[in-house]
């Protein structure tokens, strides 16, 4: 779509402001001034109270954080507040026995988001928007565990993983001395147990979002391409799945996203214990509770802050290069 | 009714607990800050007549228990009891920030070093007149047990449970086991169990919390009370040999363990001593709440955690014990004090026993004559201990139980190979927590 708009643009660009701009002007004409007193103070309100709010509970915070990574807190007290420099990351990044693993959890959950869920999406997607039978149920089975909230995805699925009376435990008679499958606690298990319940609720994501796309997807482009004679299959890899980039760039944003927050289905699931440690779930682990570890939580914090960072950024930087293009 | 005996566990994933965790880890910062603490006071703000006080009793059973108690209390002295009950896990979580803004002027808690914690930040007040009053119904270890480091009271205890080796006496009747005393009749028993198609032990160990209990019941029974309570306070090395040797001694008995163990609640491994599929079980007199059937419930026994060293025997005894704390600046003091008076006294702790019949008093003069016969001879247990530990979250900080040992010892269940290295990244950690106190 952006293709089609961009090359709009220089026709685009020459017409509009004969067109339109002298109507936007004769508007104000009318008012003796732009704003009155009350104007100034409703924009005043409206512009400020956001600004206060986000700046206070989003920079604020986030600084604080930021200031505290370098510090031992108890959380009891300012006056306990003590500068320790880079110790919490020097121990993070050597004596955290569940840091590194974290991270590469982090990472394997995005690279699996990516390769498994979303193609499935993305082919349930192509699928129904042929317009088969029972389009619409198949559309609400596959996105119903969008709707569910994770935590409850998770208690659902930890019915399912149960090792003493789970259901596949119980189907294949894995629940039994001897031979065993402990799909919550087997640190080579637990992880993929955990993904499998999470690309579940993803491909339902991704298939509402690859609908979406599908949808706006020139009708004429198939015609056109049915009429020179291309498959099934080459339709979609030369014709729909070119169009689908800004739907692409969508879906990858949101899977890392959900990559960089994933928390609820693993906290429900075992709380991130051996096998499933990642960093929201050690960042909470240190933070919350009755004598925490404020200024190493925090350090965690800024280390996840920073990973995401790394990844907006371009993706800002991009967005912005196009739209000052457009 | 997953109240977890070390209190310390991770809050149950209940959706709230997930929103105030998702919260929490986005107010980063915001998590100590006293202004989040607002909820838990109440208006009473100088009445002579009302004493405030923040519960966790949660539960419907403690919960009505507790009311029973403020209730009587009222009666007989005119003073009203105005009870906050917050959510048990919300109340731990939030413990920090309440007790730095407006608390209660009474707060229920935990006996041991999370109540030294506090009486040491002092954001609890001493209660030395209290127990000149009430000191002579309490045994000599209930005593060290409130004490702050600084030698004055901080706490009254209301009751206590034991940590012991659980076992339905029918199994050991139909298959002729004697109860094992020493460690190798216990590795023996085990062998013999395996053999007779039983699970030696059950245990699960998902909430992280279980595996805690068994470490405390070798390393005391190993090392003694006295270097157990010192390993705990930080002041000993986990690279010491004698820690090795727990583990060691833990390995022996690992493979006599219910298998899977690391995705079951200990609710889960209950159900496998109820159903007479396993034969052991080292836990919390709490797993009685698991036999909700009359028959199976008098079936069950239990017997203290076998002597390893005969330098110490079986003396010490582990009984976390719960009971009152008072805030740093109570409204009410005359009122607070005659508050904790009462609830020293062995009716108190009649009155909370009889609603409440899974733990037993702390009190040497409470009325233990509507006891069961396992509240009997866990009282008998308790009474008689050289010495009592709490719990390793509750004898230590919480911070580095929660953080550092609960994933080490998950760690050392799934390759008890590793020890080495793994005492060696305890050790380091354990250094630069308690260097941050």
């Amino acid at each position: 779509m952006s293709s089609e708009t961009s090359t709009k643009t220089p026709e685009a660009a020459a017409v509009p402001p004969s067109g339109p701009a002298p109507v936007n002007k004769r508007v104000p004409r009318g008012h003796k001034r732009l704003l009155t007193r009350r104007d100034r103070i409703t924009l005043a309100f409206m512009a400020g109270v956001p600004t206060v709010l986000h700046v206070a509970l989003v920079w604020v915070t986030a600084l604080a954080s930021i200031a505290l990574a370098f510090t031992t807190w108890d959380g009891i007290g300012l006056g306990s507040i003590k500068w320790v420099g880079l110790d919490n990351f020097h121990q993070l990044f050597t004596d955290n026995p569940q840091f590194w693993p974290a991270v590469q959890h982090n990472i394997i959950w995005f690279v699996v988001l990516i390769l498994v869920p979303t193609p499935f999406g993305l082919f349930l997607a192509v699928q129904l928007d042929k317009k088969i039978r029972f389009s619409r149920v198949y559309q609400t089975a596959f996105f119903l565990p969008v709707v569910v909230s994770l935590a409850v995805t998770g208690f659902v699925w930890q019915l399912v993983y149960n090792p003493d009376t789970g259901l596949i435990n119980s189907l294949i008679g894995a629940n039994k001395p001897g031979h065993y499958i402990d799909w919550i606690g087997d640190p080579h298990l637990n992880l993929w147990a955990v993904l499998i319940a999470a690309s579940w609720r993803h491909a339902g994501y991704m298939m509402i979002l690859y609908l979406a796309g599908l949808k706006g997807v020139d009708p004429s482009l198939r015609e056109a391409s049915s009429l020179d004679g291309a498959n099934e299959w080459q339709t979609f890899k030369n014709v729909i799945f070119p169009t689908l980039r800004p739907t692409n760039t969508v879906v990858l944003v949101v899977t890392i996203i959900e990559a960089l927050r994933a928390f609820d289905l693993v906290f429900v699931f075992n709380k991130g214990a051996q096998g499933t440690e990642l960093l929201s779930i050690l960042i909470t682990n240190n933070i919350i509770g009755e004598s925490s570890r404020i200024g190493y939580g925090s350090a965690i914090a800024v280390v996840l802050l920073v990973i995401s960072l790394a990844v907006i950024i371009p993706y800002l930087i991009a967005t912005f290069r196009k739209e000052r293009r457009a | 009714m997953d109240v977890p005996p070390s209190g310390l566990s991770l809050p149950s994933p209940s959706r709230r607990g997930l929103l105030r965790g998702v919260g929490g880890a986005a107010l980063l910062a915001g998590a100590g800050i006293p202004l989040l603490s607002a909820c838990g006071s109440s208006g009473s703000s100088s009445d002579p007549k009302t004493v405030s006080l923040g519960s966790n009793s949660s539960d419907a059973v403690p919960k009505k228990a507790f009311a029973q108690i403020y209730e009587a209390f009222t009666k007989q002295s005119g003073i009203k009891v105005d009870v906050n009950t917050k959510d048990h896990n919300t109340f731990q979580e939030q413990i920090n920030s309440y007790l730095q803004g407006t608390p209660d002027d009474v707060f229920t808690w935990f006996a041991g070093y999370r109540m030294q914690f506090f009486a040491a930040k002092k954001l609890a007040s001493p209660i030395d007149d209290v127990w000149t009053k009430i000191g002579g119904d309490f045994p000599d270890a209930m005593k060290q047990l409130s004490k702050g480091e600084d030698g004055k009271y901080y706490f009254v205890p209301l009751y206590t449970y034991p940590w012991a080796v659980f076992y339905r006496k029918s199994v050991f009747t139909q298959h002729g086991y004697k109860v094992p005393t020493t460690w190798d009749q216990l590795v023996s028993l085990c062998k013999q169990m395996k053999k007779d198609g039983l699970v030696p032990i059950a245990f699960g160990d998902k909430d992280a919390w279980p595996a805690m209990g068994t470490f405390d019941q070798i390393n005391f029974r190993l090392n003694g009370y006295d270097f157990h309570k010192s390993l705990m306070a930080g002041k000993e090395s986990w690279t010491d040999a004698k820690v090795k040797a727990v583990f060691d001694h833990w390995a022996e008995l690992l493979p006599y363990h219910q298998d899977g163990f690391m995705g079951r609640t200990w609710q889960d491994a209950a159900q496998g001593l109820v159903a007479k599929k396993s034969g052991m079980y080292v836990l919390g007199s709490f797993v009685a709440q698991q036999f909700t059937n009359k028959a199976d419930a008098d079936d069950l026994d239990f017997f203290p955690f076998p002597e390893i060293n005969s330098a110490y025997g079986q003396d010490t005894v582990e009984a976390p014990t719960d009971g009152f704390m008072v805030s740093k600046a109570p409204k009410n003091k005359t009122g607070v004090t005659k508050l904790l008076e009462y609830l020293g006294t062995p009716e108190a702790e009649a009155i909370y026993l009889k609603s409440d019949p899974s733990v037993v008093a702390a009190s040497s003069k409470a009325d233990t004559s509507s006891y069961s016969a396992l509240q009997k001879k866990a009282y008998t247990m308790i009474s008689e201990a050289k010495s009592l530990t709490q719990f390793m979250d509750r004898d230590s900080r919480p911070d580095f139980t929660s953080t550092v040992m609960q994933p080490s010892l998950q760690k050392f269940l799934q390759n008890p190979k590793g020890v080495d290295s793994l005492l060696a990244s305890i050790e380091r950690q354990k250094k630069t927590i308690f260097a941050s106190a």
